[in-house]
């Protein structure tokens, strides 16, 4: 048991992050808090790729001339790069989506007035 | 050139999206004719990318030279084809409409704005059809989000912001479990190529891994699509936002996704594995009725015309699905025919609702007396969009059906007969309220009478070519139903 | 039988089509619009004629016309049952195409252009269902007469009417989306095939119970037929006007109705399946049943149209009652019963409108004493409520006579007791009209509501009746239903080619 939490330590931090900015988005009446929820959440899965990339031991894909001595790709072991290409653009998709939804925030506290959701609701339902 | 057709069709609109940006510095009238050319461009590689591959099989292209699994690549196979199709036809019709639409009910000084998100719209749409490239259609998929969220809030209507918020909280979540499901594939295979993935999972398909995969594909896709019960973000969305948007959402957006989740059920993962595995079969066979059922005894309860249409929209859906489980080739036909055949009538409703809003600002079915007498060729497009919702023999929407029917008797579930029969008759009950509204009873203002119907021909066209279609899809089925059918035999078959 | 390829069934429905868009173009021109009416009338019958005549010679005409998809064709066929039912049907449209002419411009109603556009679709629908070669392509038709008659029924616009369409509208389009496209469905999953073929499709295809199913599926699913508990829908169409009752309530729906069921009787399961099965025997119960029933109902109504109705619900289960049967001379009965009943029934509503456009009146208890003043038009009513009634000199008189000898061959004797009933009951709710015309005095207050006359120059309308002290409905009408009378005497001494295809059709 300790070794199944131990082990993959890495994967209970992602999920426990990913909770909290699920219940973030869920329960905050806050339309900012909202989205403070979703950048906790997309973050969790940034660092489910990121660890998932990692091997012991191993360094930065950098390729080096074999000049610099001991360190060449027969004898190193190098983090999978790829995860951490795939996860620079969905930080792109992040940063854009954080935007997109900061401008929607705006856009309704100068209608509304507020950015709490339930009185939101409320006179939405009053102007029907 | 024709060899570069496959990234063409994206680049294209790509391309156009910020072309029409700037454009819209020097004369803002530009953006839509180029919004119109664009599409019409895409359509009609599309339409030449469908007919090569009917002659010389499965296209692949590699982006930049590099081979795949290592490089993107882009498929154009007969599903695939078949969608890019149907998504490219639908957006030029749209973007013909939205020019005079967007001037008036959007605003001019909005035009530039609407036109370059609705290309970014279409950039991911197509994108997504076409990238055989598991990551590559998480990108496209947010592209299309986000263009798709600030299109939805781009209206007059005032609580389309608040709409479009939701739409993006659940859409983001949505947009996350995909990538998920894609990282869990990646960390087990390595590889993000579509049909390298096939080849490598089979022998994963007991990992726990694979699974959890799998789950988040068909929730992420859902929430997009929506898949009762994940459904809530499309009443307010579909319903709020500028008809012309409602329309794309409805017959593209929501088409893309349900593709995207076919794609991963059956060429990523192969079909024997989702049927066996997994109990998506029962789930679906649970979910899909209820959907076509409740959503089309809400939308009798709705006034809002465009709240209705929404409702039916989810129902629709829920006919795509049943098709998927019941998981025969018929079957399966049916519900490729009805994506295209539900883009066509749900695009042409929610334009058709855009007229009838245009010109009288009226959104209560009920305030629509006398319409037959004062728009008399908009209701009479309107009565054959509804003709083919209901499944009248000789529109589209009874060739779906019948598949559908056909599909379940030979999987032995006649059970489904009565739900499809039940919900075509609410749909009828619900259309035809319409329809006697406008035409047997007398406007409430004699005034209405005399107002002449000033709706410009270019709304009407697209709608008018669309309600042609429903018609001669209906009569000459088997155009549509030999594209699906193929498709369906790909899908099914062996690799 | 000899099978030639023919385009002739579309233009038998083209007709009246192209003629619905004249209509529609010269609608500000009346009399050029009741004349594209009339030629459409007239070039369809003369083209039924022409087919009947090669269907005689022993030929069956056939026409494919497209293809929706692998396994649904829309084809057109015709056989001695079809063109049995479009000679009825496009010949009855000539009559009753002169007398909506005199009833519409007698009672200014609106709406006379989309009354007579609805009217020549309904009757090119009824010419697609006599003609097709497939279950699909009659649904198809079916559901076409269904959407094209709603305006002529909801015609008057008022809430009544409305709500009566409505009811017209669900019960028909209700019962054939829930039960006939199903059976539909299962037909086509268990026989491969929707083509109508002598003799069935299903034969050896399924189970007894599959069997039972599509049956009872298809009985309930052809609502147009009216046998019980599916016949309300027909009392609700009567808030139409007239001519529509007497055209499309008294032949072209109710006959396509059960028209759909021979076929399916005779084509897609065939007399000997449905024998073996016993569900022949189960079905003449249902008819049996309805047949009573609704005379029994008819004896309660005081409304002159509800009773013609609810009559016409009993009539019509003669038919089925005649394809139950199974036996040669019951199937002729009922077939013969669809042109004889079409004749006496007709009559009977071109008298009821004559009385409602001249008197104004629509209910029995007011008829006291009406004999006097139009004795055309009773001398008329007579003549059908007799040949509904059955006595001989009268048409009605030879369905009845085959259906009773069928009953014998097939060894169903309560069915005779059934026949015995309703005639007694026809008797009893057709006479006491008969007699309260001719020989009940006028009542007082009913001696001056006389305000259809007088009005002669602004209807456009030939109405001579006044210069002999009489108070008919307009020339137009009077000929019209005497016609159709004559017809109904007529075709007691002379139904040959009618009884010529029947016994083709039946097979005896």
């Amino acid at each position: 048991m300790i070794e199944l939490i131990a082990g993959k330590y890495n994967y209970w931090i992602y999920i426990t992050l990913m909770m909290i900015g699920f219940y973030a988005m869920i329960a905050k009446g806050n339309l900012i808090k909202k989205i403070i929820g979703l950048n906790i959440f997309q973050t969790a899965v940034f660092l489910f790729y990121i660890s998932m990339a990692v091997r012991e031991g191993s360094t930065a894909p950098i390729l080096l001339s074999r000049a610099h001595g001991a360190l060449t790709p027969e004898t190193v072991t190098y983090t999978n790069p790829l995860p951490h290409v795939l996860i620079l653009t969905a930080i792109v998709v992040g940063v854009s989506v954080t935007a997109v939804a900061l401008a929607l925030a705006i856009k309704i506290y100068r209608t509304y007035g507020t950015l709490d959701e339930y009185r939101i609701a409320k006179m939405e339902q009053g102007a029907e | 050139m024709r060899l570069h057709f496959p990234v063409l069709v994206v680049l294209i609109p790509l391309f156009g999206a910020i072309l029409t940006f700037f454009s819209g510095i020097i004369r803002r009238a530009w953006a839509w004719y180029i919004a119109m050319a664009v599409t019409f461009v895409s359509f009609a590689i599309s339409l030449d990318l469908l007919i090569s591959v009917q002659t010389a099989g499965r296209i692949s292209y590699w982006l930049g030279g590099w081979a795949p699994p290592w490089g993107i690549e882009y498929v154009v196979d007969y599903f695939s084809g078949y969608i890019l199709v149907v998504i490219s036809f639908i957006s030029l019709m749209i973007a013909i409409f939205a020019g005079p639409y967007v001037k008036k009910q959007i605003g001019p000084e909005r035009e530039v704005n609407f036109f370059a998100l609705y290309l970014l719209l279409i950039t991911g749409l197509l994108g997504m059809v076409i990238t055989g490239d598991i990551f590559n259609v998480y990108v496209f998929l947010e592209i299309a989000s986000l263009s798709g969220y600030a299109l939805v809030a781009v209206g007059k209507k005032k609580g389309a912001v608040v709409a479009s918020y939701n739409y993006l909280i659940l859409g983001s979540v949505g947009a996350v479990f995909v990538l998920l499901g894609i990282g869990h594939l990646y960390m087990v295979t390595g590889t993000l190529n579509m049909a390298d993935l096939r080849e490598r999972l089979p022998e994963l398909y007991h990992s726990r891994v694979v699974l959890t995969a799998f789950v988040f594909f068909v929730i992420g896709f859902g929430l997009k699509f929506a898949l009762f019960p994940l459904h809530t973000w499309l009443l307010s969305a579909h319903s709020l936002a500028p008809s012309a948007v409602s329309a794309i959402l409805a017959a593209a957006v929501l088409k893309v996704n349900l593709y995207a989740l076919m794609r991963v059920m059956f060429t990523v993962f192969t079909p024997a594995f989702v049927y066996e595995a997994v109990p998506i079969q029962e789930i679906f066979f649970v979910i899909a009725p209820i959907a076509i059922l409740v959503s089309s005894v809400m939308a009798l309860a709705q006034t809002n015309i465009k709240r209705m249409l929404a409702y039916s929209s989810i129902g629709q859906i829920g006919y795509i699905v049943l098709g998927i489980a019941l998981a025969n080739e018929t079957a399966l036909t049916g519900s490729l025919l009805h994506v295209l055949n539900h883009a066509l009538m749900k695009g042409g409703l929610f334009l058709l609702a855009g007229v009838i809003i245009y010109q009288t600002d009226r959104y209560h079915i009920t305030d629509w007396k006398g319409l037959g007498k004062t728009m008399p060729l908009t209701m009479l497009v309107f009565t054959i969009y509804g003709l083919s919702m209901v499944g009248v023999p000789l529109t589209a929407g009874f060739v779906s059906k019948w598949y559908l029917a056909i599909g379940a008797l030979e999987a032995g579930r006649w059970y489904f007969i009565p739900v499809i029969l039940v919900s075509s008759l609410l749909t009828a009950v619900y259309f035809w309220r319409i329809i006697e509204w406008g035409y047997f009873h007398e406007p409430d203002d004699p005034e209405d009478a005399k107002d002449r119907c000033h709706v410009p021909w270019a709304m009407m066209i697209p709608i008018m070519i669309m309600a042609f279609l429903l018609l001669f899809f209906g009569v000459a089925a088997f155009i549509p139903e030999g594209l699906a059918r193929q498709a369906a035999i790909m899908l099914l078959g062996a690799p | 039988m000899e099978m030639i390829q023919s385009p002739l069934p579309i233009f038998v429905i083209a007709v009246s089509l192209i003629a619905a868009g004249l209509i529609r173009l010269s609608k500000d021109r009346p009399n050029l619009r009741e004349f594209w009416t009339i030629a459409a009338a007239l070039v369809k019958f003369s083209l039924v004629l022409v087919m009947l005549r090669q269907v005689l010679a022993g030929q069956t005409l056939s026409y494919h016309l497209l293809t929706v998809f692998p396994g649904l064709d829309i084809a057109f066929r015709v056989d001695p049952l079809g063109i049995f039912f479009a000679v009825t049907a496009s010949f009855l449209w000539i009559i009753t195409s002169f007398y909506s002419i005199g009833y519409v411009r007698a009672l200014h109603e609106h709406a006379q252009t989309r009354y007579f556009t609805a009217f020549a679709v309904a009757l090119s629908a009824t010419m697609g269902v006599a003609f097709s070669a497939n279950l699909f392509t009659s649904f198809i038709f079916y559901e076409i007469i269904t959407l094209c008659t709603f305006p002529l029924v909801a015609h008057k616009e008022t809430p009544e009417a409305i709500r009566g369409a409505r009811r017209y509208l669900t019960y028909l389009l209700g019962t054939s989306i829930a039960f006939q496209l199903p059976a539909i469905f299962l037909t086509y999953t268990a026989a491969g095939t929707l083509d109508f073929t002598a003799g069935g499709i299903l034969a050896g295809k399924g189970s007894d119970t599959l069997i039972a199913v599509i049956f009872v599926l298809f009985m309930a699913g052809i609502a147009k037929a009216a046998l019980m508990p599916f016949h309300s829908w027909l009392p609700a169409a009567m808030v139409a006007p007239t001519p529509v009752s007497a055209l499309l309530h008294a032949v072209a729906v109710v006959k396509t109705g059960v028209f759909m069921i021979l076929r399916v009787v005779l084509d897609v399961f065939g007399v000997d399946l449905l024998g073996e099965i016993g569900l022949g025997t189960a079905l003449a119960y249902a008819a049996s049943f309805t047949i009573i029933v609704s005379s029994v109902i008819a004896l309660r109504q005081d409304n002159l149209k509800a009773r013609l109705a609810y009559s016409t619900i009993s009539q019509l289960s003669y038919v089925i009652l005649g394809a139950a049967l199974l036996t040669p001379a019951a199937v002729t009965g009922g077939i013969m019963h669809i042109v004889l009943h079409a004749f006496g029934k007709i009559t009977l509503f071109f008298t009821a409108g004559a009385i409602y456009v001249t008197a104004h009146k629509t209910k029995i208890s007011e008829l006291d004493g009406i004999g006097r003043t139009m004795p055309i038009t009773m001398t008329a009513f007579t003549i059908g409520a007799l040949s509904m009634i059955g006595i001989p000199l009268f048409g009605g008189f030879l369905s009845k006579w085959y259906i009773v000898l069928g009953a014998v061959e097939a060894g169903q004797f309560p069915v005779i007791i059934v026949v015995a009933v309703s005639t007694v009951l026809n008797a009893c709710y057709f006479l006491p009209i008969v007699y309260a015309a001719f020989f009940k005095p006028p009542r007082p207050e009913a001696a001056h509501a006389n305000p259809g006359t007088g009005h002669e120059s602004e209807h456009h309308v030939y109405w001579p009746w006044k210069k002999y002290g009489l108070e008919e409905a307009p020339l137009l009408m009077v000929a019209a239903l005497t016609f159709t009378a004559l017809g109904t005497i007529a075709l007691f001494f002379a139904p040959s080619s009618f009884l010529a295809l029947a016994r083709m059709i039946a097979g005896g």
